[in-house]
């Protein structure tokens, strides 16, 4: 079995995450958190509901700092950049790190325009329509949708919203893509075609899932993040952590934590 | 086992209890009580139309010539609408009310709409949820709720006086657009906040600033309801008689307003003052002002529903 140390050494990383808590005012929801995310892979978070793994991921492209009374501890290194630094903008994190949301949330405008709207913001205004085929066809919605552009894309289906969130994501030309539960409000079929895709997207970009699926975790990741909540000694506090980080094959066959087989094969969470 | 099946019985004597049909009775007597009600105020409300549709029309309409063209004269015995005001009923027109009127939607319009969806999108997307900002918002609902005269006297006081705006149609509508101002904010806040969080969410993810999320995405989806909002905070600024009254508005115009710093009167001050004579022909000219503030009324509801119905979204 090879160790997490030398997964790591052979690949670069993409984030680097140390010491990392959240906590929102009194509620410490996350804490201490170490992991390295690699670069060009697909990293799944999974565990069960509360362990934080949505907080965690909203703090890699300072989503959470949205949140009242939101606190990040530790450091997380992006491609060698503290993204916690006072110097870091916020917008320009974004841009990079793009993240598709739970709920497909397409802007209630045409197709076209979802991808034009993050287009036009960072100034990529050149080649728009080329632009919008090209994201299109990476989230492999073009051909379902290139000829009505201009219908509001609220009437498309939830799975097909889902793939144009992807495509606006994509649009913007980020290094990293945040997904957080992409499918779980999408039927099997949908699920299918996203999941497949992202065996594409991970060709060109590195991918973090947060599901609640852990089929979809061991089909289509390449490492895993398995936390859970402890509760603290006066049993009043709930808070997360991270339990393995492995890659996911070895996290699903032969795993190193007690807590993580318990998990995987069903018996508690 | 025996608890098992008196539970079971208690069950049956549960469904069983012969009191369907005294339910039955209940309930449509409820109903018939709410049917009553309704009809009592629709029957109130048709009366009134009725009693001013029948005695104002004969202002508002006169011969048919149907020749090549059907003609419609409103011309009794001249036009009603662009007539100034007279000492005789049946030469009385509403010229000079109607252009007060239009004069003050405009300036309604032109404040109303920078100041309440400013507001509005300031405390809804930008505001520090702080204590000055909930202290701001607990009076704006307070506003909303104060009586109409006080917005009579505080425009006295600041645009006529202060401002030295005098008795104008100007301060007419900055007193009218303070008086509607906190309905306008409150609805078109309403409008903010029923955006998803998950568009500002989206656009923000998408590497776009607070501003961009806000302004391309947020306000866009929300000007229908924003627009709703301001159109009904209109047409009750239109239908009010005494804030305009405290504030100084004339109440007999023999000249059309021609700038901003006109005396005026409005269509509700008009009829206020018709009625007022003790002349019985009076009384059709009154209906014949009320019917056109109805209509003017009507028609910019319709407005409101339309945008409402044609542009609102299903998140």
């Amino acid at each position: 079995m090879e160790t997490k140390e030398t997964v790591h050494v052979n690949n670069a990383n993409v984030f680097n995450v140390k010491d990392v808590s959240v906590s929102y005012g009194e509620f410490v929801a996350i804490k201490n958190v170490n992991m390295d995310i690699s670069k060009n892979k697909i990293t799944a978070f999974i565990g069960p509901s509360g362990c934080g793994k949505s907080t965690l991921i909203r703090t890699f492209n300072r989503m959470n700092d949205l949140i009242l009374g939101a606190k990040v501890n530790g450091t997380i290194n992006y491609q060698g950049v503290d993204l916690y630094d006072k110097m870091v903008d916020p917008v320009q994190v974004r841009r990079r790190i793009g993240m598709v949301f739970q709920k497909p949330n397409p802007f209630p405008k045409t197709i076209k325009e979802n991808i034009t709207f993050g287009l036009k913001v960072n100034n990529m205004t050149d080649n728009m329509d080329e632009r919008v085929e090209r994201a299109l066809t990476q989230a492999a919605l073009w051909d379902e949708v290139k000829d009505d552009l201009n219908k509001n894309a609220l009437e498309l289906s939830g799975g097909q919203q889902q793939r144009l969130c992807i495509a606006r994501t994509i649009a913007v030309e980020p290094d990293t893509i945040l997904m957080d539960e992409p499918c779980s409000a999408l039927d099997p079929v949908a699920t299918k075609k996203i999941e497949d895709l992202m065996q594409e997207l991970v060709k060109e970009f590195s991918i973090l899932i947060v599901t609640h699926n852990m089929q979809q975790a061991s089909r289509a990741s390449d490492y895993c993040a398995f936390f859970t909540t402890k509760t603290s000694d006066d049993g009043k506090r709930r808070t997360g952590e991270l339990v393995e980080f492995n890659e996911t094959n070895t996290m699903f066959t032969n795993p190193d934590e007690e807590l993580t087989e318990q998990y995987i094969s069903g018996r508690f969470g | 086992m025996s608890l098992e099946s008196t539970e079971k019985n208690m069950s049956n004597e549960t469904i069983i209890t012969g009191k369907k049909a005294e339910n039955a009775i209940k309930e449509s007597l409820f109903l018939f009580t709410l049917y009553i009600c309704v009809t009592i105020a629709i029957l109130t409300l048709m009366t009134l139309i009725y009693d001013v549709l029948s005695t104002g029309t004969t202002r508002l309409t006169s011969d048919y010539e149907v020749g090549l063209i059907t003609k419609i004269q409103i011309d009794n015995p001249r036009d009603f609408l662009t007539t100034l005001d007279s000492r005789y009923p049946d030469r009385a027109g509403i010229g000079p009310a109607f252009a007060g009127t239009l004069w003050l939607m405009i300036i309604v319009i032109s404040a109303t709409f920078p100041f309440g969806a400013g507001a509005a999108i300031y405390l809804q997307e930008f505001a520090p949820k702080n204590r000055l900002t909930r202290f701001i918002e607990l009076n704006l609902t307070n506003l909303a709720g104060v009586p109409s005269v006080i917005y009579g006297l505080l425009g006295l006081a600041v645009f006529v006086r202060l401002a030295g705006f005098g008795r104008s149609v100007l301060s007419g509508g900055l007193t009218l657009t303070l008086l509607i101002l906190p309905v306008v904010i409150v609805a078109s806040r309403e409008a903010l906040k029923a955006v998803p969080d998950t568009i500002r969410q989206g656009a923000l993810a998408l590497g776009s600033t607070k501003f961009q999320a806000v302004f391309r995405q947020v306000v866009p989806s929300a000007i229908p309801g924003m627009v709703t909002g301001m159109v009904l905070g209109l047409s009750r600024a239109i239908g009010e008689t005494a804030p305009l009254i405290f504030m100084g508005a004339l109440t007999y115009v023999n000249y059309f307003p021609d700038t901003p710093l006109s005396g005026f009167t409005a269509i509700p001050i008009q009829v206020y003052n018709w009625v007022g004579y003790p002349q019985a022909e009076w009384k059709e000219t009154a209906s014949a002002g009320i019917i056109l503030l109805l209509g003017l009324l009507l028609f910019m509801n319709s407005i409101a529903i339309f945008i409402r119905n044609r542009y609102e979204k299903d998140f």
